[in-house]
């Protein structure tokens, strides 16, 4: 049977391969997937000690935590969408007006 | 004698097999109920009564060229079709179609006449809903082609906005039955209304409910008078205009099968199942089939009576008007709960 | 234990290929199935109702929101100024010390959790019915539920007005 620590050490790397997506990958909508596969493994943490402890809360912060990456998701895609008419690429490697 | 794992297996097979039948019988009753009320007489010559012209249908589609665009993704291209029929079959491993029956005492416990059990089943029947997106936009991605990427967007988007009503026209039905497994919810229609058994269907308690379920369906399945994403005088075909030979049989197959679903949903959820007032519980089954037999016929009748609805006239429709009644809905419900203690 | 073995196995081999694929349609696609992993996971954590909305929310309606976005931006290659020909992730350079970073961050999390918590057993499975997490998010967690709606609220206006096409100003000034 699998136990706590199995569940920790999962979500551990599936959060830290979405690091690495964020880190390594240049194109936004990869970048905005990668933070994604975070969220997930956070909600499995969630879960996991929800279970442990016997109680309801970490489905109900699951929830929550879905109810944000559902929101960021959308803000992220509209400003994705935006930056894409100005300057036709996904690279963010382009937008670098702000730089000194 | 038997073990009911025996029967539970051979449900699994009944099931499959049935649903696959009832798209064939579903194409017979479309183009003779279409042609009667047309004042012609449809298919005659093949078969009695033109009874083997699904089978004509499908041996025509079997030997058609298989066609591919030379520019499309051919993983996608193909899967497309296959996540459209796979969520249609899925969606009915929830739905019972009778009472607990241990078929005259051929089984050890009395087998119950559904695929699986859960005890959250009607989010089941909604999460399988929402995953049927995939396949026709995927369809109208990998066609390549501009008629088929417009088409699948347009129908994707019609889905997920018809998905809100859909599943809040279900949270009424929860409210009154207080459960979310469907058995229990049609356990709770077997209840006696205003002195006659079996008659607490929740169409009577929930008009409004039913009726908005049963246009989210028709939206959700792409039928008409929603059909516009594959509306054949506008779009040439929509998402599946690139496709033919098996893969077109898939994506009328999920969609014959998307209507059986939706209207044996209704039922259990709304007309009470296979309960019906002085009928025996054990003819459940009987009762079950006719009244889904009951909505396809309202189906088929819908699409070629009623005109196609523009697609932004679609959209407005959606969420201007469906999704605020069905909030309306919920709330009437919420409170005559609690003040009369349905 | 196999079920949970094979469940894992498909998230973390799906969410490696997410990060690996140079097609966002197919990044799109793999990413759903490792929420449908992810799910099974739920499952097996005696979390249904988080398993099915997972499903519902996560793979049903975020990820439609991601394909809508990749298939009308139709940009599915990234150009930058490293070698095509080279995949992303053996790419010199920055790209390497990031992949650096994520390898030093995961040692560095399970040595954390593993020397953290006793590892035992779960405890007898809980109760926990979907009424009882309504009940609780009515009452305990009332004021979180109701703060967020008004996010949602706000995601959809910033949303709506971030996508919006500039309203053509000059046509407007020559009075047509």
């Amino acid at each position: 049977m699998p136990t706590l620590n199995d569940y920790l050490v999962l979500s551990a790397v599936l959060f830290s391969i979405g690091a690495a997506g964020v880190f390594v990958r240049r194109n936004l909508i990869t970048i905005l997937l990668s933070i994604e596969i975070m969220l997930n493994a956070v909600n499995l943490t969630f879960v996991a000690f929800g279970r442990a402890f016997g109680t309801a809360d970490g489905q109900i912060i699951v929830f929550f935590v879905m109810t944000v990456a559902a929101a960021e998701a959308a803000v992220g895609l509209a400003i994705v969408i935006a930056l894409f008419r100005h300057r036709e690429s996904l690279n963010p490697d382009t937008f670098t007006a702000l730089k000194w | 004698m038997l073990p009911v794992i025996v029967g539970q297996i051979a449900m699994f097979v009944v099931v499959l097999l049935g649903l696959v039948h009832a798209a064939a019988g579903m194409v017979w009753v479309e183009r003779k109920e279409a042609a009667r009320m047309q004042q012609r007489v449809g298919p005659t010559r093949v078969g009695p009564a033109g009874l083997l012209q699904p089978f004509a249908d499908v041996l025509k589609l079997l030997f058609k060229e298989n066609l591919r665009p030379a520019a499309a993704d051919v993983l996608l291209f193909y899967i497309a079709p296959l996540i459209c029929a796979a969520t249609a079959f899925a969606a009915f491993a929830v739905v019972p179609i009778g009472p607990e029956t241990t078929i005259f005492g051929l089984f050890d416990e009395p087998l119950k006449l559904q695929v699986a059990d859960v005890n959250v089943a009607v989010l089941v029947v909604f999460a399988i809903a929402s995953m049927g997106v995939y396949g026709i936009v995927l369809a109208g991605w990998a066609s390549n082609s501009k008629y088929s990427l417009l088409g699948g967007l347009r129908s994707s988007a019609q889905m997920i906005s018809y998905e809100l009503s859909y599943g809040l026209s279900l949270v009424g039905v929860l409210i009154l039955a207080n459960s979310m497994s469907i058995t229990d919810i049609v356990h709770a229609q077997g209840a006696s209304l205003l002195g006659i058994p079996s008659a607490r269907w929740f169409v009577f308690l929930q008009p409004l409910g039913f009726l908005i379920f049963m246009t989210a369906g028709i939206a959700e399945t792409n039928r008409a008078p929603f059909d516009f994403p594959e509306a054949e005088q506008e779009l040439v075909a929509g998402y599946h205009t690139e496709y033919s030979s098996m893969a077109f049989a898939l994506f009328f197959l999920a969609e014959y099968i998307n209507m059986v679903t939706v209207s044996a949903v209704a039922t259990d959820l709304f007309l009470g199942g296979w309960y019906f007032p002085f009928v025996p519980v054990s003819f459940g089954w009987l009762v079950f089939l006719a009244k889904v037999g009951a909505l396809l016929f309202f189906y088929v009748w819908m699409r070629w009576t009623l005109p196609r609805y523009r697609y932004d006239q679609l959209m407005s429709f959606g969420w201007k008007i469906l999704l605020p009644a069905s909030v309306i809905n919920l709330l009437v419900t919420a409170a005559a709960v609690l003040y009369f203690g349905l | 234990m196999t079920l949970f073995y094979l469940f894992a196995a498909v998230a973390v081999l799906t969410s490696l290929l997410v990060i690996a694929q140079r097609n966002p349609v197919y990044s799109v696609l793999l990413l759903i199935a490792s929420f449908g992993a992810l799910s099974g996971l739920y499952v097996l954590l005696d979390a249904p109702f988080a398993a099915v909305i997972q499903i519902i929310v996560y793979a049903g309606a975020i990820m439609v929101l991601f394909l809508f976005v990749v298939m009308l931006l139709n940009a599915p290659h990234e150009d930058t100024q490293y070698d095509e020909r080279v995949h992303p992730l053996l790419r010199p350079g920055p790209m390497r010390f990031g992949a650096a970073l994520a390898l030093l961050l995961v040692v560095e999390l399970v040595w954390a959790l593993s020397s953290g918590a006793p590892n035992e057993q779960f405890g007898p499975t809980p109760v926990v019915s979907v009424a009882m997490i309504g009940k609780s998010l009515f009452t305990t967690y009332a004021f979180q539920f109701e703060v967020t709606s008004v996010l949602i609220l706000v995601a959809m206006v910033g949303a709506v007005l971030m996508a919006r096409r500039e309203p053509r100003a000059d046509a407007r000034r020559e009075g047509r």
